[in-house]
């Protein structure tokens, strides 16, 4: 574990860019520091690993004071990604990643054989191995950042603005990439964004910093978009708190009508009986069982039934894998008020109006109240401490 | 069309070719003291250049050596050493060194702060000692900049050496100094044309060198 | 008979009159280069595939050195003022060139886009909008030009005393008189470091919407002037 323990930095100018910060980053997990620019998150991460010295306090390494060990040997124990990547344009991408390997003194061909493996691990087609920094995308530099700070095995990871520089979709497949080989390799992740929807999105823990360096609140995502802290932390969170909440309530519990199903070939027969009046509408689904389109039941004529009669159903959630947020999201855009459950195949599962989601939602609620707001993920010890500021602070309003 | 001539003449008389005042003679004379000006004033710049730029401290020392470098005039100085110092090889030697140092220091001071700061970041992140970060990170990026200071720095020292010979200096000079007094015009443009040979030829190795040295990454990005 | 700035007869000129004329020499080539130059290095940013063959020149020509450059020119100009000034002028050309293509390059984009959008039509974007943004730059290679310029000239002194303040270095030799080597190297020194200043003096006449100590903004420009 990583424990930072009220550490200051003061530079000499008087600048004060992190004040008495205490944290203790869970091993084997995502914790994010997100806040403002000039919150000290930055520094924060780089005194980890020394990049920057702090003035007071200590930070400790499974126990050990970092500053006791020689500064080299704890920055090669430690992969580091940075914005930009910062690849070094005069080397081919594979020795590139295999730069700490080699440092540790790993044989040339060995050192390589384990960046093959690295790029294939981070999604890069093994083709690019030979190439140099400038022949790639930015997207495809960053992923050679993460293999080049995987490459010794560090089990600790610093990771600094790592997908800042890069547009929303390749951000977002880059983020899913790490959610991936996170949960493959499990290391323990320290990762420095700006962005609080990639912080909700990936860390397991948040630390919320604001302006001069100081903790605003330590908590598991959820219980962040459930109860900030203080309004500086409500703020930073933005507008549809309650929408991005719901991403962590599993869909799982929502009971699906299986009845108003009937396929494209149904007899007249099979649509009266599936018009049961739970539903104003049926779902039609081609033979395979894929949703194709909502029809009220009075319009169907049996064998006579045809793609432009019917209702877009939109984009459906997969049932029991998508969250909350998803399912209300595909009844809010579906023109009859009523969302479409597909099976990892995409096949209809069932169809839920939103009154049935909304009385999940509350229900979740009620649940998560009754559980005494943990999460499971969550250090408690910490996020207590700032939650019951934040009570009085509310309170107070 | 006369130039041509000239030129043709004074390469095909074969007294041209031997001995003391002989074309390989002359020609050996300025490579040798090319390069040995060169070798010194690298041996200063390159070093203090590769740390002050590393450290990025004394950039504004630096700039006023380079204007102060160029303000001298080279010519002016070389006669003054002689005057100074009598005949020999210092009087020649010191204005040529002084003359090289500014552009490898300055050049290799700002080719090392014009480093992208991104990979040194990663490269001290992730446990790599100063001299490896200057070395193996910094060096290679800078080198092509680094070249060409010293390309400069070798061209101007084969140019200024050339008026070196109105100081009693041997090398290529000496024809064209020695053609003018003895109004012997094939002389004079025989050895301007192996000056600017040999100035040509200097731009050549550093290209080479350059090819040779400088990572595909690097020339390409 | 050494009162300090007596010059011998044989120069035809007084200490003055050999500073004017070592300026005429040297800042004539200089003023002409810049005048090729610009529209030179017009043409190199809007025609891509002529920058690398026309740098490939200008790095040749820089590269001969000065003695060889007036020696041959002698069979076509003569033992003249002209001889030494072709050069110098093709030296300043040779400096300006990638220096305002550089500059002009550097001219970020948006801003281009944004006088054009305005209805700047190319002539008047050229003039009021990329010039001024490159003056730094140019100015920079001006300096170069310049300095070098007033060094060079005075070798001219070797074909037939057409070297101004390089005059004296030869008439200190024959006449052995420490004193006017002096004058010559101290003259050209000053005289470079002044021209020098004064071109900084433009520069920030020039452009002051610059931040002040600005060179380190433009370090691989001011790095490229210094490799010259």
């Amino acid at each position: 574990m990583i424990r930072i323990d009220s550490v200051t930095k003061r530079y000499p100018d008087g600048t004060v860019a992190v004040d008495r910060l205490s944290l203790e980053i869970p091993d084997r997990s995502i914790t994010v520091l997100v806040g403002p620019s000039g919150c000290g998150k930055t520094t924060t991460l780089r005194m980890i690993n020394r990049m920057v010295e702090p003035t007071e306090g200590t930070i400790t390494l499974d126990g050990v004071d970092i500053m006791k060990q020689p500064v080299n040997t704890l920055r090669r124990s430690m992969g580091y990604v940075i914005q930009n990547a910062g690849l070094f344009q005069h080397r081919t991408i594979i020795d590139n990643i295999a730069t700490v390997p080699r440092m540790l003194g790993w044989g040339k061909d060995k050192a390589r054989a384990r960046a093959g493996e690295l790029m294939e691990r981070v999604g890069l087609d093994s083709a690019l191995a030979k190439r140099y920094p400038y022949q790639l995308s930015g997207g495809q530099q960053q992923r050679v950042g993460v293999a080049r700070a995987l490459a010794a095995d560090p089990p600790v990871l610093l990771m600094d603005e790592p997908f800042s520089a890069v547009d929303p979709i390749v951000r977002k497949g880059l983020q899913d990439e790490l959610l991936r080989i996170q949960e493959e390799l499990g290391k323990t992740i320290v990762f420095v964004t700006h962005d609080i929807d990639e912080a909700v999105k990936l860390g397991t823990m948040v630390a919320v910093m604001r302006t001069g360096g100081h903790l605003a609140q330590f908590a598991p995502p959820a219980e962040l978009l459930t109860d900030p802290a203080d309004a500086f932390v409500e703020d930073f969170l933005g507008a549809d708190r309650g929408i991005r909440r719901l991403s962590f309530f599993p869909s799982a519990g929502l009971e699906l009508l299986t009845a108003p199903i009937v396929a494209v070939d149904a007899t007249a027969e099979q649509i009266a009986a599936r018009a049961t009046g739970d539903a104003p509408y049926l779902l039609v689904t081609d033979l395979d069982g894929k949703p194709l389109g909502w029809a009220e039941p009075g319009e169907l004529t049996a064998g006579e039934i045809r793609q432009d009669q019917l209702l877009a159903c939109g984009r459906p959630f997969v049932a029991g894998k998508e969250s909350l947020r998803a399912a209300l999201d595909c009844a809010v855009l579906s023109p009859t008020g009523w969302a479409v459950a597909v099976d990892g195949e995409g096949r209809a599962a069932g169809v839920v109006s939103q009154q049935t989601i909304g009385e999940a939602i509350r229900g979740a609620h009620a649940e998560r109240r009754a559980d005494g707001k943990t999460d499971g993920k969550k250090d408690s010890r910490d996020s207590k401490g700032s939650k019951k500021d934040g009570t009085t602070e509310k309170a107070a309003r | 069309m006369n130039v041509l001539n000239y030129i043709d003449a004074f390469f095909s008389d074969s007294a041209h070719w031997q001995g003391y005042d002989g074309i390989p003679t002359r020609l050996a004379e300025h490579i040798q003291y090319t390069l040995e000006a060169l070798a010194i004033a690298a041996a200063v710049g390159l070093p203090v250049g590769l740390l002050t730029g590393h450290t990025g401290r004394g950039g504004n020392i630096l700039a006023l050596i380079a204007t102060a470098g160029r303000a001298l005039p080279s010519f002016g100085l070389m006669v003054l050493m002689f005057v100074l110092l009598g005949l020999g090889l210092a009087p020649v030697m010191i204005p040529l060194v002084v003359l090289a140092i500014p552009p490898i220091l300055v050049t290799t001071y700002e080719a090392m702060r014009s480093v992208d700061p991104a990979p040194v970041d990663a490269a001290r992140g992730m446990g790599m000692a100063e001299t490896e970060v200057l070395f193996r990170v910094e060096l290679p990026v800078a080198l092509p900049l680094i070249l060409s200071g010293l390309r400069s720095a070798a061209i101007q020292i084969v140019s200024t050496a050339t008026i070196a010979a109105y100081v009693s200096f041997g090398g290529l000079g000496r024809y064209i100094v020695d053609g003018l007094y003895q109004r012997d015009y094939e002389k004079v443009v025989g050895g301007a044309t192996l000056v600017a040979a040999l100035a040509l030829v200097t731009l050549g190795v550093f290209w080479a060198a350059g090819r040779l040295s400088v990572s595909r990454g690097v020339r390409r990005a | 008979m050494s009162e300090l700035f007596d010059m011998p007869s044989d120069l035809q000129h007084s200490y003055l009159g050999l500073v004017m004329l070592h300026l005429r020499e040297a800042l004539l080539p200089v003023l002409f280069g810049l005048l090729v130059a610009l529209p030179l290095a017009q043409l190199c940013v809007r025609l891509r595939w002529l920058y690398p063959p026309v740098l490939w020149i200008t790095t040749v020509l820089y590269a001969i050195p000065s003695l060889a450059f007036f020696v041959i020119l002698i069979d076509y100009t003569g033992q003249s003022e002209l001889t030494v000034m072709i050069p110098l002028g093709v030296y300043s050309l040779v400096v300006l060139v990638p220096a305002i293509v550089d500059a002009v390059r550097s001219v970020p984009q948006e801003t281009l886009a944004a006088a054009t959008a305005m209805g700047f039509g190319p002539v008047r974007r050229y003039v009021q909008v990329q010039l001024p943004i490159a003056a730094p730059a140019i100015i920079a290679g001006l300096r170069v030009a310049s300095v070098s310029s007033i060094s060079l000239v005075s070798v001219g002194m070797l074909i037939g005393n057409q070297g101004a303040l390089g005059n004296l270095l030869n008439s200190g030799m024959i006449y052995n008189q420490e004193r006017l080597i002096w004058l010559s190297v101290v003259g050209t020194a000053v005289l470079a470091i002044l021209v020098d200043a004064a071109l900084i003096g433009v520069r920030i006449l020039l452009t002051p919407w610059m931040p002040r100590g600005t060179r380190k903004n433009t370090p691989t420009l001011t790095a490229k002037a210094a490799a010259r």
